[in-house]
């Protein structure tokens, strides 16, 4: 790891009231990489994830401790303007959850809210976002049909599109191809491929084909701890560690 | 008994419950609608009652009914909005939040009548207004609140988690995301909630004897004034409702044609509720419609 990281996690432990469920992580992510967190259930890969939007902050009674920088600024500082954070690290969910409006609201939300008025840029936008997230040729003749109407793969997509649509420069994923059928799982992974190209994408996966394929680098998380963290054909190929070599290979989790 | 034998008891007991309920609704709603039908022409909707004559009709009465219900809900939709809001967005749990909701949920199982008295003593005296619409109104929103205020909170409850954190997720304020997203989502069970409520604003009489009066004016359905005691929107006159009407004209009504005119002005009752039910609802799916694209 050679360039500068765009996030640097340093010793973080979070709480959920007295329980702890992340224990020292210190990961840091690269530039224009896709990251993969992998793990069993319930190991606090979800929960990391989160931390790194802050979306935790909405559960009552969580506490975090260490250090969190994105660009080198500390996102749990008190000055953080969060609507800035989250706007700069997009995310997408297990479950595809587009708004209940329609295909082209979906995307112009996140620009109109954050005051942009201009209706030719929104539609310029709209359009682009659609295209990176490959999904423009499929909606451009029904843009005004409501976003329920598309298929989960398509929604999943559309939900992409509404994320670049604010030009983060960090994606994270939670899950995004679990609630999905082969064939749109095939299609947003090719997607995360192309992304990777202009964004750092962090993505957990509970499945290991996928981060094999999908990631340049994949951490290893068991009971809230980083087992194993390095790049990911090597992780695969050759694990340090006996009980990433245990999971990998499918002998628990 | 085999297991076959006792699925066809509880399947048959079950369809028959079904069936027993179904035909009382349908025997009380034919009964009453013949016998209002016998009495209900234009005339009877349109003119006002006769005090010791027969042949009045219940005019004033009908409006009094649907001009109290637009009021009490202008009064309560945008309170209980807000309360439910509160309650299923801001409330932090603990011992307030539940007492809270311990009182919403006293003030919906008062009495009607103890709430008349209420209404009496403080709006209709405390506050001056006299037996106008206005205290009907106020009385009425003692009802209807809390109902709104628990139907807002479960509607708004029952909006997808993954819907709030999508927007949340991408750096909207808890407000916006409120109002642009749950909102939306929860419409259909908000809209549902306040039909319900409203049933009760049309069928309530015991609430409105000491508020809202045991009398109209003759309307001037020409003046549109809201000051002026003969118009119809004035909300600082007495206004007599459908259903204390009926109450009034059965118990000390000096008409000859007393139970006809209470047969008519029953049918007019449970058509107008079923209109309105019928109204709303398409109301309903048309703003969700706007509102979601779908």
């Amino acid at each position: 790891m050679q360039s500068t990281p765009v996030v640097e996690v340093k010793n973080l432990n979070l709480y959920y009231g007295l329980t702890q469920a992340l224990f020292n992580i210190n990961l840091s992510f690269e530039r224009n990489k896709a990251t993969a967190l992998i793990g069993p259930s319930g190991c606090g890969k979800s929960t990391f994830l989160r931390t790194l939007n802050r979306m935790n902050d909405l559960i009552p009674g969580v506490q975090i401790q260490g250090d969190i920088q994105v660009n080198g600024n500390n996102i749990y500082h008190s000055n953080t303007d969060i609507v800035h954070l989250r706007k700069n690290v997009g995310m997408v969910f297990q479950r595809p959850n587009p708004f209940p409006m329609s295909i082209y609201d979906n995307v112009a939300y996140g620009l109109r809210i954050h005051g942009l008025k201009d209706r030719k840029k929104i539609d310029q936008i709209v359009e682009q976002s659609l295209q990176k997230a490959a999904l423009w040729n499929e909606v451009k003749d029904r843009l005004h049909t409501p976003a329920k109407g598309l298929s989960g793969g398509q929604q999943q997509r559309l939900v992409i599109a509404r994320v670049l649509a604010v030009e983060p420069e960090i994606i994270l994923m939670d899950e995004p191809t679990s609630a999905l059928d082969p064939i749109s799982t095939a299609s947003v992974e090719e997607l995360i491929q192309e992304l990777k190209q202009n964004y750092t994408v962090i993505i957990v996966t509970h499945n290991m084909q996928q981060a094999a394929r999908a990631s340049d680098y994949t951490a290893f998380f068991l009971n809230g701890e980083v087992v194993e963290y390095g790049a990911t054909d090597l992780l695969f190929t050759s694990p340090k560690n006996k009980r990433t070599e245990d999971y990998i290979t499918g002998r628990f989790g | 008994m085999n297991p076959k034998t006792t699925d066809r008891i509880a399947t048959f007991v079950l369809y028959t419950i079904a069936f027993l309920i179904v035909s009382v609704l349908f025997g009380l709603l034919a009964y009453i609608l013949y016998h209002g039908f016998q009495r209900i022409d234009l005339q009877f909707i349109t003119s006002p009652p006769e005090t010791m004559k027969a042949g009045g009709g219940i005019g004033p009465q009908l409006f009094n009914s649907l001009y109290l219900l637009v009021l009490t809900l202008i009064i309560t939709i945008p309170l209980g909005l807000g309360g439910g809001i509160y309650l299923a967005e801001y409330a932090p749990k603990n011992k307030v939040t539940d007492a809270i909701r311990l009182s919403i949920e006293v003030l919906s199982s008062l009495p009607s009548i103890v709430v008349g008295l209420f209404g009496l003593m403080v709006f209709v005296n405390v506050m001056g207004w006299g037996f106008s619409i206005l205290s009907g109104a106020c009385a009425l929103t003692v009802f209807n609140l809390p109902l709104l205020v628990r139907v807002v909170e479960e509607s708004l409850r029952s909006v997808p988690r993954e819907q709030k954190e999508a927007s949340l997720a991408m750096g909207i304020s808890h407000w916006t995301t409120i109002r642009k997203v749950l909102l939306p989502v929860a419409l259909p069970g908000i809209i549902t909630g306040t039909i319900l409520a409203s049933g009760r604003i049309f069928g309530e009489a015991a609430a409105l004897l000491f508020t809202a009066g045991m009398s109209s004016p003759d309307l001037n359905f020409s003046d549109w004034s809201f000051t002026t005691p003969v118009s119809p929107l004035n909300p600082f006159r007495p206004a007599e409702t459908l259903a204390v009407h009926i109450w009034k004209v059965n118990s000390e009504g000096l008409i000859p044609d007393a139970r006809a005119v209470a047969d008519g002005a029953s049918a007019i009752l449970v058509l107008t509720v079923l209109f309105f039910n019928l109204f709303a609802r398409w109301f309903g799916r048309w703003i969700y419609k706007r509102l979601t694209a779908s």
